[in-house]
């Protein structure tokens, strides 16, 4: 045994990284789990860009939401909107 | 003061019968709407529908709104509610699967072979090429969007619910465990399999086309 393996840190490995994206980034791993994640990051270019991914994929899925919804939609809606509170609503 | 945009002062608005609050309402929430309903539902259209009825169900109890959750908690559980019922009449909810099994399942999000070394304990051989060499118009496309919900469609429900209120609506995760009835643990598990999905599928896309 190594010196170094006596002085047991966990070691995360890119493939168990992986896995801990969504719990990373929710900040939801136990402390000891989340600088172990931090050290990984620190060392792996390819999983750092595998969290950038994951961040990019939210952003376009953040993005789908912001579409523009059709101007008749809107419209339409908001007449029975207008409507509804001229009788009083209730 | 209060905020203008805080949700308070929306809902003082709509109260008020303010149709710009309305329309602003509209439009921030309508196209996640139609999304989370189609989960429910057989078709685009059926959702659009459902998703204009929780409006009419929204102007009608806005009034009665309480306040106990946030405002677009309440409207989403109108959607689901409507959703459930057309889709218990067209059976559909019948083919759903569980939520513990969705959250049971162990398929990895990177396929092994894309890693070497012990099992389960791999370092990339085959790692994810960089999207940030992409031209940014490639990544905020049109296409990618699409593809980000033709991806979606193809999710298991309760991974494709997760994924929309939390990433397309923007929902904390306390707000969609309480709208979908979920603990926090399942929560997690289905956002990550839906997240880990969308973003292979993107990258299948990406890596077709050199930049």
């Amino acid at each position: 045994m190594t010196p170094l393996r006596r002085w047991r840190r966990p070691q995360i490995v890119c493939q168990q990284w992986v896995e801990m994206a969504t719990d990373y980034l929710e900040g939801a791993l136990p402390p000891r789990l989340q600088q172990a994640a931090d050290r990984h990051l620190a060392d792996c270019p390819h999983c750092r860009e595998y969290l950038e991914q994951m961040r990019l994929t939210i952003t376009a899925a953040n993005r789908l939401g912001d579409e523009d919804v059709p101007d008749d939609v809107v419209e339409a809606l908001t007449r029975a909107f207008a409507d509804y509170r001229r009788q009083g609503g209730t | 003061m209060e905020d203008p945009g805080s949700e308070l002062a929306i809902i003082e608005r709509l109260r008020a019968g303010d149709e710009a609050a309305f329309s602003d309402l509209v439009r921030r929430h309508h196209k996640a709407m139609v999304h989370f309903a189609e989960s429910f539902v057989r078709s685009r259209a059926i959702a659009e529908e459902v998703a204009q009825d929780a409006w009419l169900g929204v102007i009608k109890g806005i009034d009665r709104f309480e306040g106990r959750s946030s405002l677009s908690t309440w409207i989403f559980r109108i959607v689901a509610n409507i959703a459930r019922t057309r889709g218990e009449r067209e059976q559909r909810t019948v083919t759903t699967m569980t939520v513990a099994a969705e959250a049971a399942d162990t398929t990895p999000s990177v396929p092994p072979a894309r890693f070497a070394g012990r099992a389960g304990r791999g370092v990339w051989s085959e790692p994810p090429a960089p999207w940030s060499e992409l031209p940014d118009e490639r990544l905020l496309a049109q296409s990618t969007f699409d593809r980000v919900a033709d991806i979606a469609a193809g999710l298991s429900e309760n991974q494709r619910r997760v994924f929309i209120l939390r990433d397309m609506e923007e929902m904390t995760s306390a707000e969609v465990c309480g709208l979908l009835e979920l603990s926090e643990v399942n929560q997690r598990v289905l956002l990550h399999r839906a997240r880990s999905r969308v973003r292979a599928g993107l990258e299948d896309g990406m890596g077709s086309v050199t930049p």
